[in-house]
């Protein structure tokens, strides 16, 4: 085991399918004890990553190794304290929630007595008692989901992969895993997440790694990232369409750059340097120029802008340049 | 906590080599055993795959001994008689599909890749595949011949011979589940692994002796289904039940089981692990 408390080690590590190269010199460090997210579009090499990791994949070059553990050369005893929730929920439909994790714990080599308790314990964890006995084949989309991760934590790993373990959710289920994971994380356990949405890597990640064409392009804290994408922005919402030429003016006098002005919903944004300490005169100024607003506020840039910031395009346009020559799936 | 209790995993050499290798083959039997659980479990819950393999064969024992029962002539003995073995054989070969769809099926879903980041025993997917769908033939093969003994069906080759029949017509089940083992890794999906099944099964099936005599057939089929191994299964299974001369199809029945085993089985294997 690692002594400087790092759970997971990635070094130099590529990985090509023929000539597609779908990890180029990939770094990175988790702590132990933190949750990191692998950002990135569909296609970014983020899943590659992650079966790298959980022993799925062979590393074309490089070195990487998960509590000590080289992926290649300790495979095995690496398997023994990792957990993976993989992309597509990888449950057994004809069996019912308790079976699904008891098989899981028989196949941990965990002993009936202890598979079945486990199971127990997993079940009524992840609020699936009522429905233990039930063919999983009828449970929805949220519970399927959380059956799947109840499934990765049945050996108590250390370390936990999650590769996009909300998508295709509905809000509602998405918080409820959420909480969840986070639950996981006070409780010690080291996770990497994949995910495509960044207001999920924002929320659930201590540290983020951007990943685009296969390479780390950026990683930070959420703030971190964000302090990249530049400064804050000041947002005014007049209550009259009228009102909005007035209000640009007044905002000018606070900026270099023009305010960008959305007559839709009647608003005015300006990027500052120092938002907060602005905001106060902002009021004053509006005030006295007589503008009358519904709305004023102090945005932080959103990941989104982080993305625009270090590539040049939206996460969701380099998601669809991408589609169609994705590699692995993610 | 349920880690401390689990079992020091094989590959530590602190236990020994030996030790290692027991505990290790340990793994093997004891993760088949679940997989081959989990598989007779989803069999058990899927009402279609339970008609499939249990009232489809019985309905082709009843329509083949009364429709074409008096249409073809088998010689000394009756056709019921005559088709039996021949159907215990086409049914067994029908179930070996499965092992690939299965197989297909996992791949296809992502349960491969669960079972890829545990500590199980690799082998175990695959060999609990195969385990579960030979205890599905050999309840298959014997709730058949009870089916056939309603209507006449008798062994009149003796006690032994007549024992062996369903080990011999199972063991030749579990070397062509291996075929579609092979076709279930490589194609990994499972609409495509159940058509190609049906696209070997079918020809090779009818083009032997189990529906009807190798005699009878024209001139330029005949050697082919002389030297179909489904011919040789259907002729040793069918003198074992009925007497007769039995020991060259026998060895040759088994040569072809050792055959098709010692080359698919490892091509199966070597299929299922470049999976990724």
């Amino acid at each position: 085991m690692s002594a400087n408390g790092e759970a997971i080690a990635v070094h130099d590590v590529c990985k090509s399918f023929g000539s597609v190269h779908a990890l180029i010199d990939v770094d990175l460090e988790v702590q132990r004890g933190t949750v990191t997210g692998l950002l990135g579009p569909n296609g970014a090499g983020k899943t590659t990553l992650v079966k790298i990791l959980t022993t799925l994949l062979k590393p074309t070059s490089g070195r990487a190794s998960v509590l000590g553990f080289d992926v290649q050369r300790q495979a095995r005893q690496l398997r023994n304290v990792i957990g993976l929730a993989g992309q597509s929920t990888a449950i057994d439909e004809l069996l019912t929630g308790r079976e699904n994790l008891e098989m899981v714990g028989r196949l941990y080599h965990l002993g009936g007595k202890v598979a079945k308790h486990r199971a127990d314990e997993l079940l009524d964890r992840f609020s699936l008692v009522e429905s233990a006995d039930r063919q999983s084949k009828e449970y929805s989309g949220g519970m399927r989901r959380r059956l799947d991760l109840a499934a990765s934590l049945v050996s108590t790993p250390q370390v936990l992969f999650l590769d996009e373990p909300t998508s295709g959710l509905d809000p509602r289920s998405r918080l409820d895993l959420w909480a969840v994971i986070m639950e996981l994380v006070r409780e010690g356990t080291t996770v990497l997440l994949t995910t495509q949405y960044l207001e999920e890597a924002d929320r659930l990640a201590d540290q983020i790694a951007v990943i685009d064409h296969g390479a780390v392009i950026a990683r930070g804290t959420a703030s971190e990232l964000k302090k990249r994408a530049g400064s804050e922005f000041i947002m005014v919402r007049v209550l009259e369409k009228g009102m909005l030429p007035q209000a640009a003016n007044v905002l000018l006098r606070f900026s270099e750059e023009e305010p960008q002005l959305d007559e839709h919903e009647n608003t005015a944004t300006i990027s500052v340097a120092n938002g907060s300490s602005l905001l106060v005169e902002v009021v004053r100024a509006l005030d006295a120029e007589n503008v009358v607003i519904s709305d004023l506020g102090l945005r932080q840039p959103t990941l989104d802008d982080v993305f625009l910031a270090l590539t040049g395009r939206t996460a969701e346009d380099a998601a669809t340049s991408r589609e169609g020559e994705s590699v692995d799936g993610d | 906590m349920a880690t401390n209790e689990r079992t020091t995993s094989p590959g530590t050499f602190s236990d020994g080599l030996v030790a290692g290798i027991v505990t290790e083959a340990r793994y093997v039997v004891g993760d088949s055993v679940v997989m081959a659980w989990r598989n007779l479990l989803k069999y058990r819950r899927s009402p279609e795959l339970l008609l499939f393999s249990t009232v489809s064969p019985v309905m082709f024992v009843l329509l083949f001994v009364y429709v074409f029962g008096g249409a073809i002539s088998t010689g000394p003995i009756s056709y019921t008689d005559f088709i039996l073995v021949g159907i215990l054989v086409q049914t067994t070969l029908f179930g070996s599909t499965q092992t690939g769809i299965g197989l297909a099926e996992d791949l296809q879903k992502g349960m491969v890749d669960r079972y890829r980041s545990m500590p199980m025993a690799r082998s175990a997917v695959l060999a609990g595949r195969i385990l579960a769908d030979t205890i599905r033939n050999v309840f298959v093969v014997y709730l058949m011949i009870g089916v056939g003994m309603a209507i006449g069906f008798r062994f009149h080759g003796g006690f032994w011979p007549g024992f062996w029949v369903p080990f011999l017509v199972v063991g030749f089940g579990i070397a062509f589940s291996w075929v579609a083992a092979v076709i279930g890794a490589s194609v990994r999906n499972v609409e495509t692994a159940n058509s190609v099944g049906f696209v070997y099964i079918f020809p090779l099936t009818f083009m032997s002796s189990a529906f009807v005599p190798v005699e009878t057939m024209p001139d330029w089929l005949r050697p082919i289904a002389e030297h179909n191994p489904i011919t040789r299964a259907v002729d040793a299974g069918r003198a074992m039940a009925q007497g007769g001369p039995l020991v060259d199809d026998v060895l040759l029945t088994m040569a072809w089981i050792a055959g098709i085993t010692l080359v698919c089985a490892p091509w199966a294997i070597w299929q299922y692990r470049r999976v990724s």
